[in-house]
């Protein structure tokens, strides 16, 4: 699986000997240029875009190509709260995904490696959610846990919750639909990895009297960065432009819409092009310095 | 006591996480039975008029909106496997300069938000005139799958013992007959795994579609506008029905593949 090259270490360096041919430039030409006209350039578009000045006298959405860096400053003055929003509850997600993940991904690629059956049946259940429409999911989340469900209601019935309070509209429930549809993003590389561990290295560990936590600490932990980093790099990306969780129909309310929402009301309703394509501009760039940043001191390179 | 306590923990840690994860699939399932009206909130009832009336609600709304994402899967996966293959072989087989700008190239749109690749290209759509409709969503989700078919097939190519070419070559095999009777047949458990993915991963796409589709609605499109009119259970129907697809080709998949592992084993 995809989740499975993101968490391997080995580089294309070291492998079989390679040829110089002209059939691998004719391999490579068709994909390559695909990328370029249907990735590459939408990016140098969206740059483009984003300096872009209405026209005089023109109509709603008819802008014309100029260099009004202005944009910017006018996105992030009033965006500004949707920003960092959307990386707080990008972090906040990962965090409580990788919290959730991790000991669930440790029993199905250590302790159940004695039961191949429980262990491939536990994997088809983790990615189960992917078969099933993900904003059915989302919504499904939103009816199971809106103020007339059992649960709310039982909730304020033994007053673990205020008799008024709501759950669906707010920031937690934006940030619980966000852990949740990006679980399996957390758990398969982390599985990936935990499967590969020698556990002798753990036995080593408590050979020499290290308390269990500290061979969880210096052993586990470190052997399982790769799965770490991916983990949570395949989550915190995704939730940091999701815009469907903080949708007002789905989890979200007026005071929990992200980046991803501005973006598209813009775009897409408002047909203010510059203000969405230098919010994306904004948002990729941060997520690129994060991810550089992170990987660096993480120190999978080999990542990339 | 307190050893068994901690040999317990994990797995009825580990049950009661998948448990949660199923929580909404199985809502959803359950309410696809629900004698529902125009929303699908409160229970009213089991029904199975919903699975056997499937196309009738709305004009058939629902399956249109399926049969477009049908479509849409299809064709995308044809040309991103395609596509990413070629590209999957040239990376394992071949030196070539400019090698790590291609990986760039490759692992960017993976680490790219969606919905920035979604506003990049309905801004080049509209500053090149492209009108949106189905093309541009095909267009989209070929581009977004590449990469995941590369790294797919890249580990199958690898994996791959170029002794078994080398003798079809020797035994005079044309680079055309080494190709298709040696090279993709045993390509073929990697090209099918990245084509299922690529499928996956269009079928569900929802917010680089919402940038490019203009007025065609794809089946997660048809579920984000009725979201807020609410959606009518034969969604729930549509959707069950592609989960216990999945579910059956995936385990399937499973157990024929312990079942020659362990024919393996025997020999």
């Amino acid at each position: 699986m995809a989740f499975a090259a993101f968490a391997t270490t080995t580089s294309d360096a070291d492998q079989a000997p390679r040829r110089k041919s002209p059939v691998a430039l004719l391999l490579l030409l068709p994909g390559i240029l695909y990328l370029v006209l249907f990735f590459l350039t939408p990016l140098v578009s969206l740059l483009l875009t984003s300096f872009q000045t209405p026209i005089e006298g023109g109509d709603i959405g008819q802008y014309a190509y100029a260099f009004r860096w202005e944009n910017y400053v006018e996105v992030v003055t009033a965006y500004l709260p949707h920003i960092l929003r959307s990386f707080a509850f990008a972090l906040t997600a990962t965090v409580l995904a990788l919290i959730f993940s991790y000991p669930l991904a440790y029993f199905i690629g250590v302790t159940a490696r004695r039961w191949p059956l429980v262990q491939s049946l536990m994997l088809v259940l983790v990615i189960a959610p992917f078969f099933i429409s993900f904003l059915l999911r989302t919504l499904a989340w939103k009816q199971i846990l809106s103020d007339e469900s059992f649960i709310i209601t039982s909730l304020k019935a033994v007053a673990l919750m205020a008799p008024d309070a709501h759950f669906t509209g707010t920031s937690a429930a934006v940030i619980f639909g966000l852990t949740y549809n990006f679980i399996p993003f957390m758990t398969l590389p982390l599985y990936t990895t935990l499967e590969r561990l020698d556990t002798r290295y753990l036995e080593a560990g408590s050979d020499l009297y290290a308390h269990p936590v500290e061979v969880f600490r210096k052993v586990t932990i470190p052997l399982s960065m790769p799965g770490i980093v991916a983990g949570t790099l395949l989550t915190f990306i995704p939730a940091a432009g999701d815009y469907v969780n903080a949708s007002r129909d789905f989890l979200g309310g007026p005071d929990s819409q992200m980046i991803g929402n501005v973006i598209e009301a813009n775009f897409l309703v408002l047909q203010n092009y510059p203000a969405a394509a230098a919010l994306s501009i904004i948002l990729m760039t941060v997520i690129l310095v994060i991810v550089m940043v992170y990987v660096k001191r993480a120190g999978t390179e080999e990542l990339l | 006591m307190k050893i068994s306590l901690g040999r317990w923990l994990l797995p009825v840690y580990s049950v009661l996480a998948l448990v949660f994860l199923m929580v909404p699939i199985v809502y959803t399932f359950i309410f696809s039975f629900n004698d529902s009206q125009k929303s699908n909130i409160t229970w009213r009832g089991f029904t199975f008029d919903k699975w056997l009336n499937v196309c009738n609600v709305q004009n058939g709304a629902v399956c249109q909106a399926f049969s477009n994402s049908l479509i849409i899967g299809a064709v995308a996966t044809v040309a991103a496997t395609t596509l990413g293959t070629m590209i999957a072989i040239a990376i394992v087989r071949y030196r070539f300069r400019f090698r790590s700008a291609t990986s760039l190239l490759l692992f960017l749109p993976m680490a790219t938000p969606e919905v920035v690749l979604g506003a990049g290209l309905a801004a080049q759509f509209l500053s090149v005139g492209v009108p949106k409709d189905m093309l541009t969503i095909i267009l989209a989700h070929t581009m977004f799958c590449i990469s995941f078919v590369v790294v797919t097939v890249k580990a199958r190519v690898a994996s791959l013992d170029p002794a078994l070419e080398e003798a079809g070559r020797d035994l005079y095999g044309s680079p055309g007959q080494v190709f298709l009777r040696i090279t993709f047949p045993l390509l073929l458990p990697g090209i099918l795994a990245a084509a299922l993915l690529s499928f996956a991963l269009s079928f569900d796409d929802f917010i680089i579609t919402n940038f490019n589709s203009g007025a065609v609605t794809t089946f997660p499109k048809y579920i984000y506008i009725s979201a807020a009119r609410g959606i009518p259970a034969e969604a729930n129907v549509v959707a069950s029905a592609v989960f216990i697809l999945a579910l059956v080709i995936v385990v399937s998949a499973q157990v024929s593949a312990s079942a020659r592992a362990k024919r393996l084993a025997k020999d």
